[in-house]
């Protein structure tokens, strides 16, 4: 099959608004990780291999603070596990595909593609089933190029910068830019209140299980305050 | 960290990520996700992303710290603020940042 070549440009067009954002993203964890003592090629290395920002920049922090390479694993995976629910929501679309379609597909996971090709493929202008990856792809490499281009410029400033402002409260912004779109209901809200209370709390944990705590707690209490949110519609409606 | 184990850190991670990124990409393609396990997906961005930043911005110096002291505080309320109605990246972190040095500066 040929190029859909419009579905394509639809891809990278509707992810151009939001490159501007990844920018400074890519360019702190680059400075992070070159600040944090990691050699440039390394740090070049973990951005192509792992490809998640704020993992990235967790077990930068986490390196500083020197700890133990398993709690840099386990916490940079809680971090990546809403990876897996991009996942689930994008397999249907890609049901048909071979393999070696997928895994590439795959690779290029992050939010900000996600995000755009959900839109379009719940909400959008209709597009051929056999055609979807196309549009996927074409917002999914451009943010990854960008997302490369912008951890090289950073890791080259961290490299030849000395650091003179303290950039480390750049990562929670960051973080926090990432988490307000999440908010999208009053569930997600408790959800994100309830782990960043038990996460604040539980922050002296060992091995960085206050992390854990968090999205366990952080999951139950978005799944109660959804069934609950149900419940009461289902009363609400029974009454009237 | 020696090189080594920093090598070996960002593969495992490096592997253990793709792994989540494929999951369902590569087994499901032939049966659905169980509602409640889309239902839990769903809360995962939230309760990580915010467990990642209200610990930085609620503590300071190793105990928690909801004073006007806590110049992280201030700064991330002000950056929440213009997250919230901008949704703008780049206008979230000059507010945090912005406020950060201009605290430190004043106080």
């Amino acid at each position: 099959m040929a190029i859909p070549r419009r579905v394509l440009a639809d891809g990278v067009r509707d992810i151009a608004p939001i490159l501007p954002g990844i920018v400074p993203f890519g360019m702190i964890s680059g400075i992070a990780a070159v600040d944090a003592g990691i050699p440039p090629g390394t740090a070049m290395a973990m951005s192509l291999i792992v490809y998640a920002g704020a993992a990235q920049l967790a077990t930068v922090q986490l390196i500083v603070t020197g700890a133990l390479p398993v709690v840099m694993v386990l916490t940079a995976l809680i971090i990546n596990l809403r990876f897996a629910m991009y996942s689930a929501s994008l397999a249907p679309h890609f049901r048909h595909l071979p393999l070696r379609w997928r895994w590439p597909l795959a690779y290029m996971l992050a939010d900000q593609a996600y995000a755009v090709a959900i839109t379009r493929f719940t909400h959008g202008e209709h597009i051929l089933a056999n055609q979807k990856h196309w549009y996927y792809f074409g917002a999914a490499v451009v943010m990854w190029a960008t997302w490369q281009l912008s951890s090289a410029a950073g890791i080259f400033l961290g490299a030849n910068v000395p650091p003179t402002w303290s950039l480390d409260f750049a990562i929670p912004l960051t973080f926090m830019a990432l988490l307000v779109p999440t908010l999208r209901d009053n569930a997600a809200v408790i959800a994100a209140l309830t782990g960043g209370a038990v996460a604040t709390i539980a922050a002296g944990l060992p091995f960085n299980f206050g992390l854990v705590l968090a999205a366990i707690f952080g999951i139950g209490a978005g799944l109660l305050a959804e069934s609950m949110r149900h419940r009461h519609r289902n009363r609400h409606e029974a009454n009237r | 960290m020696s090189s080594t184990s920093l090598w070996l850190t960002i593969l495992a991670i490096g592997f253990g990520t793709f792994c989540l990124r494929l999951s369902f990409i590569h087994l499901l393609a032939r049966a659905t996700v169980p509602a409640l396990l889309q239902q839990a997906l769903r809360f995962v961005p939230p309760a990580v992303l915010a467990a990642l930043v209200l610990p930085a911005i609620l503590r300071s110096g190793g105990a928690i710290d909801v004073s006007p002291d806590n110049v992280r505080l201030v700064a991330g309320a002000f950056a929440a603020g213009v997250a919230w109605w901008t949704r703008n990246v780049l206008l979230t972190l000059a507010t945090g940042m912005g406020v950060l040095w201009l605290f430190k500066a004043i106080f």
